[in-house]
């Protein structure tokens, strides 16, 4: 039987577009409408948006809330005012990542938590198993709300001239709650393509009404296929590639959205014990001489033809035009200007250990 | 006078005498979108009907390119390897490799122009 997929607020728009849909963490979500490259440069010369209402959301409230979100969350939110968002991950107890999030401080008795999508039901499980003995309220809102991603060097003045949305204020990683026509929406100056852009979470209704007037003013529809070339080129990660149960934020580069000054949260140990002893392997960035594209799961191998450790993400780049890739490999293999091997297919490729950050965010900080 | 025959996995081969020049098709390049690489085998290799010879890959994905009837490699299209995107532009000028076909009589299984036609159809939906 044929696997039914769930679909965002905005589905039959996208099909009405034209766009190329296909399933993602069990959404039947737009790949891409006028071509990946075409929505790439879209973002990274003047404004694109995304539908991301596939993400989740959960809500958590309560005296507590400021406690338990710093338990089960390796970031410490103590450390920034209401109205600041929040990178950070989820861990195991062994330091494998449950999942990686934003979350958004409210107060500290008010923390709105966005998740992967392929994630929602592991993390809300996850979240409600730990609350125990907390004084908070979990409320999982993921199939009232949706989301749009406005991102590219054009994205204030569209967000600002095209919604009627006030967001010069905001800083990086910053929010507010705020309203449009009159519905309570939360608006952050966050994304995942490297630009400067926003994010903006509310209900179905009012989620489609901003996407008809960011299209009708000639915003390029994005799909999920640029976002992944986007996201990657400036080395961000991707829960099932760069991140997963087995692979440690020491080992992904993240060690810096662990806080291992805070007294306690889940998979703190591990994580020290971790550093103490240095990870066993690292992601790091691939660059190759051929236009050969290194796929996820391909093997990398040592110059003696041993297999080191494997692609988690790889594209012939779009905005470096050069083909690159994220890997995980043995520790002994990570450092800058080693030489490498990929294997696609039946042949094996040099490549050399680079800087994963193959081209240079450039958010508005 | 040469004719034009079509696999299932969208690779065209027009034959002339024994010589098939196979490529992708003009509805495959569409539904791959840009095309960035091509991996090619190279001269003297031979396949079976239906072995890969090679990938031809998208932004996004990779996808393998089938032999539609056995052969030797004879020729392969090197402007390929420095601009991937002809495929875009013409599909069937910009073919990949050129077979000295094996069996003729493989190209019963393939389908032609028309047949095709409706087999792009059917998968649409």
């Amino acid at each position: 039987m044929e696997k039914e997929f769930k679909k965002t607020c905005l589905h039959d728009r996208h099909v009405k577009l034209g766009a190329l849909m296909s399933p993602f963490g069990g959404f039947d979500m737009p790949i891409q409408y006028a071509g990946i490259v075409e929505e790439h440069q879209a973002v990274r010369t003047a404004c694109g948006v995304f539908d991301v209402s596939h993400m989740g959301e959960v809500l958590v409230t309560g005296p507590d809330a400021e406690k338990f979100v710093n338990y089960i969350f390796t970031n410490d939110t103590t450390a920034g005012d209401s109205g600041k968002c929040f990178y950070g991950m989820m861990l195991h107890p062994d330091g494998g990542v449950v999942d990686d999030l934003l979350v958004y401080k409210r107060s500290a008795t008010n923390y709105f938590l966005v998740i992967n999508a392929s994630n929602i039901d592991k993390d809300v499980e996850w979240i409600r198993s730990h609350a125990g003995g907390f004084d908070v309220e979990i409320e999982h809102l993921s199939d009232l709300m949706g989301e749009l991603a406005i991102q590219g060097p054009e994205a204030e003045n569209i967000v600002a001239e095209v919604l009627g949305l006030q967001c010069s204020e905001l800083q990086f990683y910053t929010f507010k709650d705020t309203n449009y026509n009159g519905t309570a929406v939360i608006l952050s100056r966050t994304g995942y393509t490297g630009e400067d852009g926003f994010e903006v979470y509310g209900p179905h209704a009012v989620i489609i009404d901003m996407w008809d007037k960011l299209i009708a003013a000639g915003v390029a529809p994005c799909g999920l296929g640029c976002r992944d070339t986007l996201r990657f080129e400036v080395g961000l990660p991707l829960y099932g590639d760069e991140l997963a149960d087995d692979i440690t934020p020491l080992e992904a580069g993240l060690g810096i959205f662990v806080k291992l000054d805070k007294p306690e949260f889940i998979g703190r140990e591990a994580i020290a014990m971790q550093k103490a002893s240095g990870p066993a392997r690292k992601l790091i960035g691939l660059e190759l001489t051929d236009r050969a594209i290194p796929r996820h799961g391909y093997e990398v191998l040592n110059e003696k033809d041993e297999v080191v450790g494997h692609v988690t993400t790889g594209y012939h780049a779009i905005s470096v035009d050069k083909s690159i890739a994220m890997a995980l490999v043995d520790t002994a293999y990570a450092a800058l200007g080693t030489g490498l091997k990929v294997k696609i297919r039946r042949k094996c490729f040099p490549c050399q250990v680079v800087s994963k950050k193959f081209y240079k965010k450039s958010y508005k900080k | 006078m040469s004719k034009i025959y079509f696999a299932p996995t969208h690779e065209y081969i027009v034959v002339d005498g024994n010589i098939g020049t196979v490529g992708i098709s003009d509805y495959a390049q569409r539904a791959l979108g840009n095309v960035v690489y091509v991996d090619m085998p190279e001269v003297d290799d031979e396949f079976n009907a239906g072995d890969d010879f090679g990938a031809i890959e998208s932004v996004k994905a990779a996808s393998d390119l089938f032999a539609p009837v056995s052969g030797t490699v004879i020729e392969v299209n090197d402007e390929l390897a420095d601009n991937p995107r002809l495929v875009n532009e013409d599909a069937m000028a910009n073919w990949i490799i050129k077979l000295e076909i094996s069996d003729l009589a493989e190209l019963d299984n393939l389908m032609d122009a028309e047949a095709y036609e409706a087999h792009c159809a059917a998968e649409k939906h």
